[in-house]
């Protein structure tokens, strides 16, 4: 019965890990190799195999530039979700019209990804909707240059990845016992301490979930800085691109790839350790304690 | 008199501008005793448990402990700790944690924690348990954290807000006993909210019946039960017999009650009644007699005693006792229980559809205003 059990279970999975092999670790293995190759003229690697890109990239001072920003704007960006995600999760999760509140956050979704980034050009732009009003009022007297800076590639993540923080945030709240708050105040607790101290602790998970489900993917944006970052908002994803289309050095671009990864994944292993205190529950010994108490009770 | 640990002064409390979860109720509680709140789900128990912690805030009157108003208190500046009905333990800190949690707040030092802590956890019995999460802890466990969490910070009043509900029926006796040795051991004031009759009666030094938001009797669990204020406190606390009748005669201590559903009987006279008053009278089933022999002429000569003839309509053995419903000749069913204090036989077993005799004393009826 097991055996059948576990077998079923690995016929099942085999389409997945037929999928994940295919466009996976397939892909990511040829990057790996790429990495070490020599650029054709017109794209493509070619051997012998050598480590100058990797050496070029590493002593390449314009490349760190880019990879510090890439952080602190991911870092950054990821936090000011998560400042603004918990009191609207929190508000979402307590209130009477969750289901209509939750379903405002979903809508965005629904319009494409690049749509909004230009959207936020109709704003930002030096005769955009911002510039006008300004303009109009006659607080400034020509357009100030509001777009292609860092702050205007953060300000788009935040508004494209909030929803990301949201989601992950409002299904621990929601699932949270608000019994423990009053519990908390009961025990002597004030109002900030008790979200300090029992709040957040209790949605570490969610908190954890949701900063994955937004760092990981922003830190290898791409159309956004493109669009509203320009120089001095660029980051990594755009430098890969650059070099595997303009400059048509894959080996580099690769390179630059397998960093990124080397990042994910170092974020990915601190939110599996988070994840692991998580789940390190115990199984109730209910029977043992029966036991226990049936002799006592005697 | 004793000190009063607790008051309540015409103490009211509305939701949402129109549902009256309490309404005007007094109360005062003596210190270190043992007090319940029982009522029927909804009545308003707990609302009065959440405004004495501070939970709610009354929407009139005065909630007084030690002898200061106490209204404008938040909850965590109030002596008062509260065992939720769910135990609220925090999942994320170890047993050792929970019970630490309030000493932590207050800072007090390291090894102060410690020795408090450890101490709480010797008196709960949760030695071994300090180190694990209350995902891992059993109910009882759970509810021992709970108790041992609110008693740590050494609380004037200890509030248990249906403590024992979400156990099964053997460890809720033996909880029972615990909380009571507990409540010995540490002295305090323990107020204890519960829908369970026997819970209240077992437990308390006094308990305050409630319905939809009034307390309709306060009193030892004693005269609670022997002596229900009115019909409600009477068919919530055990099972009753209830007959209407007016009054007819009044000799010495006893009446006659002309009721419609077993013509005259006699009762005992528990407090002045007006001859042609109508009135109630309860029969409590356990102090009813069911017999095949009629009772002696001794009996019916030298006392009050009321005796008809039924058929049994039902029987109910468990045990220790049986339950009976008699149907009596004028048409009147009638609760009784018959205790086996003797070893019981098959064959001598009052059973279905046996003639017999119900009977009781003037004196074991109680009489409520109608």
């Amino acid at each position: 019965m097991e055996r059948t059990k576990r077998f079923l279970g690995f016929v099942l999975s085999f389409p997945g890990i037929i999928w994940l092999t295919l466009f996976f670790l397939l892909p990511t293995t040829i990057i790996v190799v790429y990495s070490f190759m020599t650029p054709g003229p017109y794209g493509g690697a070619y051997l012998p195999f050598t480590l100058k890109y990797y050496k070029m990239m590493i002593t390449n001072q314009g490349f760190w530039i880019l990879f510090m920003r890439t952080v602190v704007i991911s870092v950054i960006s990821t936090g000011i979700c998560l400042a603004l995600a918990l009191p609207v999760a929190y508000y979402i999760a307590t209130s009477k019209y969750k289901n209509f509140l939750l379903s405002l956050v979903i809508i965005p979704f629904w319009t494409n990804f690049l749509v909004r980034i230009f959207g936020w050009l109709v704003i930002l732009g030096n005769n955009g909707l911002i510039n006008r009003v300004l303009m109009y009022l006659h607080i400034i007297d020509k357009p100030v240059s509001l777009m292609y800076n860092q702050w205007s590639v953060i300000l788009v993540i935040v508004y494209m990845y909030l929803p990301y923080m949201i989601l992950p945030l409002y299904s621990s709240i929601e699932k949270f016992d608000f019994h423990l708050l009053e519990a908390a105040m009961d025990l002597g607790a004030s109002r900030t301490k008790t979200i300090f101290s029992v709040l957040l602790p209790s949605i570490k998970g969610g908190i954890s979930a949701g900063i994955v489900l937004v760092l990981i993917p922003v830190l290898g944006s791409y159309a956004i800085p493109d669009l509203v970052g320009g120089k001095d908002g660029a980051m990594l994803g755009n430098l890969i691109a650059r070099q595997l289309t303009t400059a048509r050095n894959w080996p580099l671009s690769s390179a630059i790839s397998m960093i990124f990864l080397l990042i994910s994944t170092v974020g990915l292993l601190v939110y599996l350790k988070f994840g692991e205190v998580r789940n390190r529950r115990n199984r109730v010994i209910y029977e043992d304690y029966i036991k226990e108490e049936t002799n006592k009770i005697g | 008199m004793a000190e009063i640990s607790i008051e309540l002064r015409n103490v009211t409390k509305i939701f949402d501008g129109d549902f009256v979860a309490v309404n005007n109720v007094n109360l005062s509680i003596e210190k270190g005793e043992f007090f319940s709140l029982l009522g029927p789900s909804g009545c308003g128990k707990t609302t009065i448990l959440r405004m004495i912690s501070g939970l709610e805030e009354p929407t009139k009157g005065e909630v007084i402990l030690n002898g200061r108003v106490i209204n404008d208190l938040p909850p965590n500046k109030r002596e008062v700790n509260t065992v939720f009905q769910n135990y609220a333990l925090f999942p994320h800190l170890t047993v050792f944690e929970n019970i630490a949690f309030s000493l932590r707040i207050k800072r007090k030092s390291e090894a102060e924690i410690k020795k408090k802590v450890m101490d709480m956890i010797d008196l709960m019995r949760l030695n071994g348990h300090e180190n694990k999460k209350p995902s891992q802890l059993s109910g009882g466990q759970k509810q021992r954290v709970a108790i041992a969490r609110a008693l740590v910070n050494e609380p004037s009043v200890l509030l248990l807000d249906e403590p024992l509900a979400a156990l099964d029926a053997k460890l809720r006796q033996h909880m029972l006993i615990e909380l009571d040795n507990i409540h010995d051991e540490v002295g305090i004031t323990f107020i204890y909210v519960t829908h369970d009759q026997s819970e209240a009666l077992s437990i308390s030094d006094h308990l305050a019946v409630m319905n939809e938001g009034k307390i309709i009797q306060v009193g030892t669990p004693v005269q609670v039960y022997e002596s229900p204020a009115n019909l409600f406190v009477a068919n919530f606390i055990g099972e009753t017999n209830f007959i209407q009748g007016i009054v007819e005669k009044v000799e010495g201590n006893y009446i006659l009650l002309k009721t419609e559903k077993l013509g005259e009987i006699w009762c005992y006279r528990d407090f002045e009644v007006k001859i042609g008053e109508k009135i109630n009278v309860s029969i409590r089933p356990e102090k009813l007699k069911i017999t095949i022999e009629k009772p002696s002429e001794e009996v019916l000569k030298n006392s009050f005693v009321n005796v008809f003839k039924g058929i049994v309509s039902e029987r109910i053995y468990l045990g220790t006792h049986s339950n009976y419903i008699v149907s009596i000749d004028q048409g009147y069913q009638m609760k009784v229980y018959r205790q086996h204090i003797r070893y019981l036989l098959d064959e001598n077993i009052i059973d279905w559809n046996d003639e017999v005799y119900v009977w009781w004393f003037a004196d074991d009826s109680y009489l409520i205003k109608d």
